[in-house]
């Protein structure tokens, strides 16, 4: 395993050098972590970087083996669109992220994979993330008439609303969520690991007062 | 006379329809008999797993794998096992990854049957179903035996499975393997050469090998393009690297190939139980880091701090570094791979589940265009869909 890994780290590098050399000006960021590689790319150039993971004879990643979104509310560009991407032809895995907001629109990559259609229809059903020049951009997951994107950080785990078949009307009736017991969200902060916020009065102690 | 319009039918397929394999609803656009454009609607099986999981600990969300593919449910906690064990660092007893592997080629072998006999069956031959539900039957009862469930296993653990085997059952899966190939030789000869099955399946549904790229197909369907690709062993995880398998590859991508691509999967499957089996090694079946696996009951009953170790451990579970993985293995249907990224806590932050079947059943629109109505219930069939997995 370790040997795998190791003849796996050196390829890496090699990858994570041409990538970077190539296309220095749409790159952000890379790291090669857990025997990975990440790229972080500009949003807008997102889909040059890809034709050129595709199409270069060093890298000839021809599989999208995975698009979905990631939210972060904390952060001004809060979701992350995540690109994973397989070549047979070297036996390489590599990730591109880039980031964008609830407004702005990210380039479909449906022209370049076809396998896109669908994983972007997710990633805009479950966080919004709106994908410019999508064929189909229809929501896939979710139910027919359903509002809102269910995977963001700011929508609750039960939900809005709640359907079951009413006998009387003889149809499914969509009524606002009753709970008999309030969600119940538990933190493990835990003394043994150190209190993160301050206590009141302590900060006295610090001299900040 | 003058020209007469025809207009293309719009029609409803599923979603309850025995073929469906599931909840699959699928609109077609049918010119006459011929099937124009096919718009599958997903989600009717939609739990919102991967939301639910950002809400558990990382144990507990293990059950929600075997809810996924709930054909092959072992083979999906491997996927997630494997992603906390990188991102975690942990290594797995020798063991436990034997047992792992074992338990991988039995949800391969269950997966299998119940898509080539219900491939069979929705192209017309009824037999092999119910031959084949007996075989599954007894690998189920052994999925019994190493968890005490017959499907929802909770079996693999980070670091490892969750409980050694009990004595005998070594003995017995191998007394099955040995009386399995009769099974696998009576289904071949009612299957493989039947004239009527070639005739629903021979030529249908192509799919090149840059199709098979370019629409995402992995595991048997990329194989039955004659891509040579099989994650087991390009990648190996969990001593898959130490196994003497073939993989086998299909000649036209259609559904026939795909067809004999599982058929022969089975056979090799049916090699690494065996080999499993005679070079299973002795030791602990998981780490014996008490931050991650539970003690033993016995520990529990003398030791404060094992009950201490169990109590934390099954009410806060651990926590996992910061930092973000993704985790693949060759699932009997295809890639199963999980995204999981952790801030730190004892609660993923995102797990996203990368099910083979999302991009299979795309595909369907290109497979079926041309093609005659009935064939799309063979397309279906001989791409493995499950929807578990596909809506998540």
């Amino acid at each position: 395993m370790s040997e795998l890994l190791s003849d796996n780290s050196a390829a890496l590098n090699d990858l994570k050098d041409l990538v970077v050399s190539q296309l220095a000006n749409e790159i952000l960021e890379s790291e090669i972590r857990y025997g990975e590689l990440t790229i972080v790319a500009k949003r807008d150039d997102i889909l040059k970087v890809l034709t050129f993971l595709r199409d270069d004879t060093g890298c000839l990643f021809k599989q999208l083996i995975d698009v979905c979104g990631a939210d972060y509310p904390e952060r001004a560009e809060r979701f992350d669109v995540v690109y994973h991407l397989l070549s047979l032809k070297h036996n390489l895995r590599i990730r591109v992220k880039i980031r964008t907001d609830e407004e702005t629109p990210v380039p479909s990559c449906v022209p370049l994979f076809s396998a896109a259609g669908w994983f972007e229809r997710e990633a805009w059903d479950m966080y919004g993330i709106f994908f410019a020049g999508h064929p189909d951009p229809r929501r896939i997951l979710t139910d027919y008439g359903f509002e809102g994107h269910p995977l963001r950080k700011d929508f609750p785990l039960t939900g809005y609303v709640e359907v079951r078949y009413d006998d009387e009307q003889k149809r499914v009736v969509y009524e606002p969520v009753k709970l008999v017991q309030d969600f119940r969200n538990f933190d493990f902060e835990s003394p043994w690991e150190g209190i993160q916020h301050v206590l009141p009065g302590d900060e006295k102690a610090e001299g900040n007062a | 006379m003058s020209e007469q319009k025809i207009k293309n039918m719009t029609m409803n397929f599923g979603p309850q329809h025995p073929a469906a394999h599931g909840v699959l609803r699928l609109v077609l656009e049918m010119d006459g008999e011929v099937v124009e454009r096919s718009d599958p609607h997903i989600g009717l099986l939609h739990r919102g797993t991967e939301k639910l999981i950002e809400y558990k600990s990382y144990i507990q969300a293990t059950p929600y794998f075997d809810r996924l593919d709930y054909v092959a449910p072992m083979n999906q906690e491997h996927a997630y096992c494997l992603a906390i064990e990188k991102l975690m660092g942990i290594e797995v007893p020798k063991r436990g990854q034997y047992i792992r592997v074992l338990y991988a080629e039995i949800g391969r072998i269950l997966n299998h049957i119940l898509n080539l006999t219900a491939f069979a069956l929705d192209v017309g031959a009824m037999t092999p179903l119910l031959w084949g539900f007996e075989e599954r039957e007894k690998l189920m009862e052994f999925y019994e035996r190493a968890c005490g469930a017959r499907l929802h296993a909770n079996y693999f653990r980070p670091g490892g499975v969750a409980a050694d085997l009990p004595a005998g059952l070594l003995e017995d899966i191998d007394a099955w393997a040995d009386q399995y190939d009769i099974f696998l030789k009576d289904f071949d000869r009612v299957l493989t050469g039947n004239r009527i099955f070639k005739q629903r399946t021979v030529d249908i549904g192509i799919v090149s090998a840059e199709e098979a790229l370019d629409w995402g197909f992995t595991g048997p369907n990329i194989r039955a393009s004659g891509l040579a690709w099989d994650l087991r062993k390009s990648q190996p995880y969990d001593s898959y690297e130490e196994f003497d398998f073939d993989i086998p590859i299909g000649k036209n991508g259609d559904c026939y190939d795909r067809f004999l691509v599982r058929f022969e999967e089975m056979w090799q499957s049916l090699k690494i139980i065996k080999q499993a089996i005679k070079n299973m090694p002795d030791g602990p079946v998981i780490v014996e880091n008490n931050k991650v696996a539970p003690p033993s009951r016995a520990d529990m009953k003398r030791s404060m701090e094992a009950l201490i170790h169990h109590f934390k451990l099954f009410t806060e579970g651990f926590h996992v570094p910061a930092g973000e993985c993704y985790a693949a293995v060759e699932a009997p249907k295809g890639e199963f791979g999980v995204y999981l990224v952790s801030d730190g806590s004892n609660r993923p932050y995102r797990c996203k589940i990368r099910a083979p079947g999302f991009p299979h059943l795309q595909g369907i629109d290109f497979m079926s265009k041309g093609h005659m109505l009935a064939d799309v219930v063979a397309n279906i069939g001989s791409l493995d869909i499950v929807f578990g997995e596909i809506d998540r």
